[in-house]
């Protein structure tokens, strides 16, 4: 079970994280997208849900993990993202409930680089009962 | 010229094990219900799935491409209703197609709808674009 007390916290990642052209190359050979000089418009799912899992799972919180799904993903994208971008991430637990034995988490994620925001998400995740 | 009820025409993209791998690669999530059968099964999965953030990422490709280009998208959401199964050596259908709901200016709101296997996977889907 999460703890209650950190609904309304915002949390910030410790390390900046730079996204490089190959990362953002190896994205769109997925999507056999061959304009590469813009991320796509998901990229940044890559560093906000590996940082909500760090934060998330950490003994203080509390939230088990391994039994996550995804339940809906927001992006409202200022600009592009785009090769040597370097991200300061805050994560916000905006909301928590439990329903029908699921418990349900909302985070809001916003990425800055050198303080403008260029990416917020939102990620419901559900632990499944 | 776009208006509210454009339709964007229906595109298939197709899913297999190797672009689940690929995309775990590429993203960072390496959840093994999107790799191995054996666990998908053992918590209660059907078989493998695409991660939802996959389907996502082909919905957005799809509405990108309508729009011109991957800086085009401004907002763009989805809820992830139904799961994506991927069986070992098949290539499963990712069906997308939008229509217009709004337009203010050059932003233009667009409705998304994906299917798998005749099934609806994802609700609420939209994107807001700039042309």
């Amino acid at each position: 079970m999460l703890n209650p007390d950190s609904v309304g916290r915002t949390f910030e990642g410790a390390e900046l994280v730079t996204v490089s052209q190959s990362e953002i190359n190896a994205f769109c050979a997925v999507l056999s997208e061959s304009n590469t000089t813009v991320a796509p418009p998901t990229f940044s799912i890559r560093i906000t849900l590996e940082q909500s899992q760090e934060i998330l799972s950490s003994p203080e919180i509390g939230l088990d993990w391994s039994r996550v799904v995804h339940g809906d993903q927001r992006f409202e994208i200022k600009r592009p993202i785009i090769a040597g971008d370097s991200f300061k991430c805050s994560s916000t637990i905006e909301s928590y409930k439990v329903s029908a034995g699921n418990e349900i988490v909302s985070v809001r994620s916003d990425l800055h680089s050198n303080n403008e925001l260029v990416v917020s998400t939102w990620s419901t995740l559900v632990v499944r009962a | 010229m776009i208006n509210i009820g454009t339709v964007v025409d229906e595109k298939v993209f197709f899913i297999d094990r190797a672009m689940l791998k690929a995309y775990a690669n590429a993203s960072g999530d390496q959840n093994p219900i999107h790799q191995n059968e054996e666990f998908a099964v053992s918590v209660g999965l059907p078989n493998v799935i695409s991660h939802g953030m996959l389907t996502m990422a082909l919905v957005g490709k799809f509405v990108s491409d309508w729009a011109g280009g991957p800086a085009t998208v401004k907002e763009f959401s989805a809820r992830f209703i139904k799961p994506v199964i991927v069986p070992a050596d098949q290539s499963v259908d990712l069906t997308v197609s939008g229509v217009v709901t709004e337009v203010i200016g050059d932003q233009i709101t667009v409705e998304l709808s994906a299917t798998s296997a005749g099934v609806q996977v994802l609700g609420m889907s939209e994107a807001v674009v700039v042309q």
